[in-house]
């Protein structure tokens, strides 16, 4: 490639090497910079700050778990192109993560790498959809064709909503979600609509999935009503699309009940499946035996 | 791309080199969102991300303050704008026929639904192929996509028929 038309003053790519941030990396420890540096991060009047906090923890611990679930898979699937995908999506929900988790600790003066690493299993707010661990390729699309269809409908309300940061944060996702929801639904139709074996396994996958999608339609009753009104968020639209895909995947919505609340309680109360234990020893265990360390 | 005002601080700021596609500057696009002086925080330099989990946003944050700084402003401070979210309509039309340079597709533009972008429920491109962009290396309009997703979070992957061979495009959003 040609570089003789551009006008810097080296090469691009030795500008790259060099050291320009005093040896930080980005990982876990130093180096990290607020996601929202700059940005008007004051709550506006007559908004419930902790009410919004437990929002934006509700809907960044879905993308932080969520995301991890994904990591997950990378080195595993079928193809390099599901690969980059996958690991792009997963990418995606991370940076989702960290906007809401920054939103929520600005707020109450804590970084988003503490929310992360140092919150219990009883204090993450995502539903438990989430933390299902996808037994195969037909679960890992039809769980994010649920997921993304709800989180791109929410988002698409809340982008309008009283507080301007989570406002541009939804809105900023609405763009990524409708590239999930895509490659999820294509995914969905090729495997329903395709041969036989991979019709039993999609609709296998949609059959146990289900009763977990429930928890994404309920209500949060710490939303607050001025940042998120629940008749704005469209039950209908969202039916429509999982009709529309199941419809032309040739695949049978299922009439099964949603998951039962355990003591009244759910995912975003705190009451996680048996997942989510192994889940955050698995992303918090480094940052907890080493808590000062710095890369 | 939002009208932004030329100062010295300005022009140097503007050749800071995208860390994943150093061909183009942020400039180029569309991630420089202003430039300003202010006496408490020196020059503010204001960026805005491609994609939320874009991992280019430090990096570009150090190298455009490493940059300031060798050209002689002292006190650099860089700062975030999420809203109105980025859109592939802001690379400029050099940074589009810079993209083409080096073989990656530039976008077209974004759906056509600008301003109140998302009014409505957003439609599902279901069975709908996705518009293939032409092959920046031979012209052909005869492409395919193969993947909506690429090296990096802004790309997508595609493979030109009349050539044969395959090619990256900045996915329009």
């Amino acid at each position: 490639m040609s570089t003789a038309e551009h006008d810097f003053d080296d090469s691009p790519y030795d500008l790259l090497a060099a050291d320009t941030d005093e040896g930080h990396r980005w990982a876990f420890g130093t180096g990290f910079t607020d996601p929202l540096e700059g940005i008007d991060t004051s709550v506006p009047e007559g908004l419930d700050p902790g009410a919004l906090v437990r929002y934006c923890l509700a809907l960044g611990d879905d993308a932080l778990i969520y995301s991890h679930r994904l990591q997950q898979w990378v080195a595993a699937l079928p193809e390099l192109e599901e690969e980059t995908a996958v690991a792009n999506i997963a990418l995606d929900l991370l940076g989702q993560a960290r906007l809401l988790l920054a939103r929520a600790g600005g707020i109450v003066g804590q970084t988003e790498d503490q929310l992360a690493f140092f919150r219990s299993e009883h204090e993450f707010r995502n539903v438990r959809l989430a933390e299902h661990a996808d037994r195969d390729f037909a679960e890992l699309v039809v769980r994010l064709l649920l997921f993304s269809t709800w989180r791109l409908s929410l988002f698409s309300s809340l982008s309008s909503c009283a507080d301007p940061v989570l406002a541009a944060i939804a809105a900023k996702g609405v763009n990524e979600l409708a590239y999930h929801r895509d490659y999820a639904a294509s995914w969905v139709v090729r495997l329903g609509d395709g041969t036989p074996l991979s019709h039993a396994k999609t609709q296998a996958a949609l059959d146990a999935l289900w009763p977990l999608a429930g928890e994404l339609l309920r209500p949060d009753p710490d939303a607050p009503a001025d940042v998120f009104d629940h008749s704005v968020f469209d039950h209908g639209a969202f039916d429509a699309v999982i009709d529309s895909v199941l419809a032309t995947a040739t695949l049978d919505r299922p009439t099964s009940a949603p998951l039962a609340p355990v003591a009244g309680k759910t995912g975003r109360d705190g009451v996680h499946t048996e997942a989510m234990g192994y889940i955050l020893a698995e992303l918090q265990s480094v940052a907890r035996a080493h808590p000062d360390a710095t890369w | 791309m939002v009208a932004a005002t030329r100062s010295p601080a300005y022009d140097v700021a503007a050749g800071t080199p995208d860390p994943e596609i150093p061909t183009l500057t942020i400039e180029d696009l569309g991630i420089l969102r202003s430039v300003d002086y202010s006496s408490r925080d020196g020059v503010v330099v204001t960026i805005t991300p491609t994609y939320s989990g874009c991992p280019a946003m430090r990096e570009i944050a150090a190298d455009v303050t490493a940059r300031l700084n060798r050209a002689g402003f002292e006190r650099v401070t860089v700062a975030t704008q999420l809203a109105p979210p980025w859109s592939t309509d802001w690379i400029t039309p050099e940074g589009k026929r810079k993209l083409a340079a080096v073989g990656i597709a530039p976008p077209p533009e974004a759906r056509a639904s600008a301003a109140p972008r998302h009014a409505g429920p957003i439609p599902l491109t279901l069975g709908r192929r996705p518009p293939s962009p032409g092959c920046p290396r031979c012209g052909s309009l005869d492409t395919q996509l193969t993947a909506q997703f690429s090296a990096t979070a802004c790309k997508s992957l595609h493979r030109c028929n009349a050539c044969g061979e395959p090619f990256e495009a900045v996915k329009p959003i």
